[in-house]
């Protein structure tokens, strides 16, 4: 539903107080045919994963309303706090339309809270099950701040299969991802204490990250996005 | 690609406190409401409502207001048993320059300090060094200057102070008016004003370079301070809020649970007002809200810390 009585310079929050910087700050894409990611705008760090959108040569539209979803070639599920995600999905009535869009082999990347609300099963960080509601397209359980609270979050330099370069890696209250269904690709793992332990995976058009990689201002998980949505055959 | 699954991990070190991770939990909660709470009952009641945090208090601003005395950090035990109640990140306040009490918090864990002009503040002059703790603070600000130096001193993110405990929200909107203000008032000045204004704000002279090129501070800024209602959650946010404390409102009023939920829905959509419209329907009564000029008694809680 469009607002009846939309807000002029309605802004998206972390971006400018100065009013004619324009809305987004973010150049407008050069390329007219280039696919548009849509970023779900409930809640979260929506304003970083629009600029590396952008970077990765797509457009990047925030998605609050199920219209908005209509109009996207591919999704990002931002970080945040996946209970409130998680709640306002449902109450928004955006829950059944996004899980439809995935039904449909909708590319999607989501990083932190964006992982945990893809998985199969979320968890406490003991192992045992949130009860949370999620949206279940990627096969793993996501066991929710498993490295710890705030002060053991950590930034780390991540071999990601298939890029060159290491990733910096920024945990934030982290998750990672165990009992990998069959079809899961490993991407990444980090080393802790109680040893290796998953934090980037694919599954088809579905791409998590346990970090988050627009933190570093690192655009290339997103180009692996913006890449399953060009090569995606049209159904 | 074949499944990597016995991939090496890289085995650099981990770089834990650094700026970026302490700044991006605040990135985190943007566009979402964080819920004064006192006990871990309401602390289950804020998390079904969609809050992305918990403060974690002895007693609400509108108790310690009517109380009086020296307000001083949570018992250890209150905001464990908070801790234990929720997944979303807990915080916790400390005293205005209390640097034990924040090591005391640091240690029970909690996932950001709020260094508050709500408690008594323990310095009447200096605020406590930031840098040196690996949890992450929260402070409050009037001003631009204000908020820039809080920052220098290490806050990874910054709050309106409004004037909490009031259910008020016009000292809310004075500083976020402020704030903002000061940012459009740096971004439109020509490139050599800008060390006269460092010196007008008694803020560094390279955050001032970083605002007046940005456009915002360099840390999220959230509202705080005598927010009660969904339309004032969303007034705040349309002021340039990224997102909302609410201290007293909810559990001082009515219907909490109701209200908590409305809050988040009108934080969420703030820009549409039939939305917010929704979320105020039929909440029962919000909490009785003080007007600070009109009471000679009440102190201004805004005016502790500089």
């Amino acid at each position: 539903m469009q607002a009846a009585h939309p807000v002029p310079g309605a802004r998206i929050p972390g971006e400018s107080l100065v009013p004619d910087r324009g809305p987004h700050h973010r150049p407008p894409a050069a390329d007219g045919q280039a696919p548009r990611i849509g970023v779900l705008a409930l809640q979260g760090d929506v304003l970083e994963h629009l600029r590396l959108i952008e970077r990765a040569g797509a457009v990047g539209v925030p998605v609050r309303r199920e219209d908005e979803l209509a109009t996207v070639d591919g999704l990002v599920l931002p970080g945040g706090e996946s209970t409130t995600i998680g709640l306002l999905l449902d109450r928004t009535g955006l829950a059944a339309p996004v899980q439809a869009r995935l039904a449909e082999g909708l590319p999607v990347l989501g990083t932190c809270a964006g992982a945990i609300l893809l998985a199969r099963e979320p968890r406490q960080h003991d192992g045992t099950p949130t009860g949370q509601w999620c949206l279940g397209a990627l096969d793993v359980a996501a066991r929710r701040n498993a490295f710890g609270r705030q002060v053991a979050s950590f930034e780390a330099d991540l071999d990601v299969a298939g890029l060159t370069d290491p990733m910096r890696a920024v945990f934030i209250r982290a998750p990672w991802f165990e009992d990998l269904g069959a079809g899961v690709e490993v991407l990444a793992t980090v080393a802790t204490d109680v040893g290796a332990r998953v934090v980037v995976v694919r599954q088809g058009p579905v791409l998590a990250s346990a970090f988050h990689p627009e933190l570093s201002d690192d655009p290339r998980l997103h180009r692996l996005l913006v890449d399953a949505v060009v090569t995606r055959d049209p159904a | 690609m074949s499944d990597p699954r016995s991939l090496e991990p890289s085995d650099p070190p981990h770089a834990t406190g650094t700026d970026r991770v302490k700044r991006g939990l605040a990135d985190m909660l943007k566009g979402g409401v964080i819920m004064d709470v006192v006990t871990a009952e309401q602390a289950r009641v804020a998390e079904a409502a969609g809050a992305v945090a918990v403060m974690a208090l002895e007693r609400v601003p509108a108790d310690i207001r009517a109380d009086g005395g020296v307000a001083r950090m949570s018992d250890p035990e209150v905001i464990n048993a908070i801790q234990d109640a929720v997944s979303i990140p807990v915080m916790a306040k400390v005293r205005i320059g209390h640097l034990v009490e924040a090591q005391v918090v640091q240690a029970l864990d909690v996932d950001y300090i709020d260094e508050s002009e709500v408690l008594t503040p323990a310095d009447e002059a200096h605020h406590i060094d930031k840098h040196a703790f690996e949890v992450p603070f929260v402070c409050g600000a009037t001003d631009l200057g204000e908020a820039l130096r809080r920052i220098r001193e290490g806050a990874a993110m910054v709050r309106s102070k409004g004037e909490a405990g009031t259910g008020n929200v016009v000292e809310a909107t004075r500083h976020m008016r402020a704030i903002g203000d000061g940012i459009r008032w740096l971004a439109g000045l020509p490139r050599e004003e800008r060390y006269a204004a460092a010196k007008q704000l008694g803020a560094p002279v390279d955050l001032v370079e970083e605002v007046a090129e940005t456009g915002r501070l360099p840390v999220v800024l959230f509202t705080a301070g005598g927010i009660a209602t969904p339309a004032d959650a969303a007034f705040m946010m349309q002021l340039g809020a990224d997102g909302v404390f609410v201290g007293s409102g909810i559990f001082k009023s009515a219907e909490p649970e109701r209200r908590a939920q409305a809050i988040v829905a009108a934080t969420t959509s703030y820009d549409d007002p039939d939305v917010v419209a929704k979320a105020s329907r039929g909440l029962g009564t919000a909490m009785v809200g003080i007007e600070v000029d009109a009471d000679p008694g009440a102190e201004r809680l805004a005016d502790r810390g500089w």
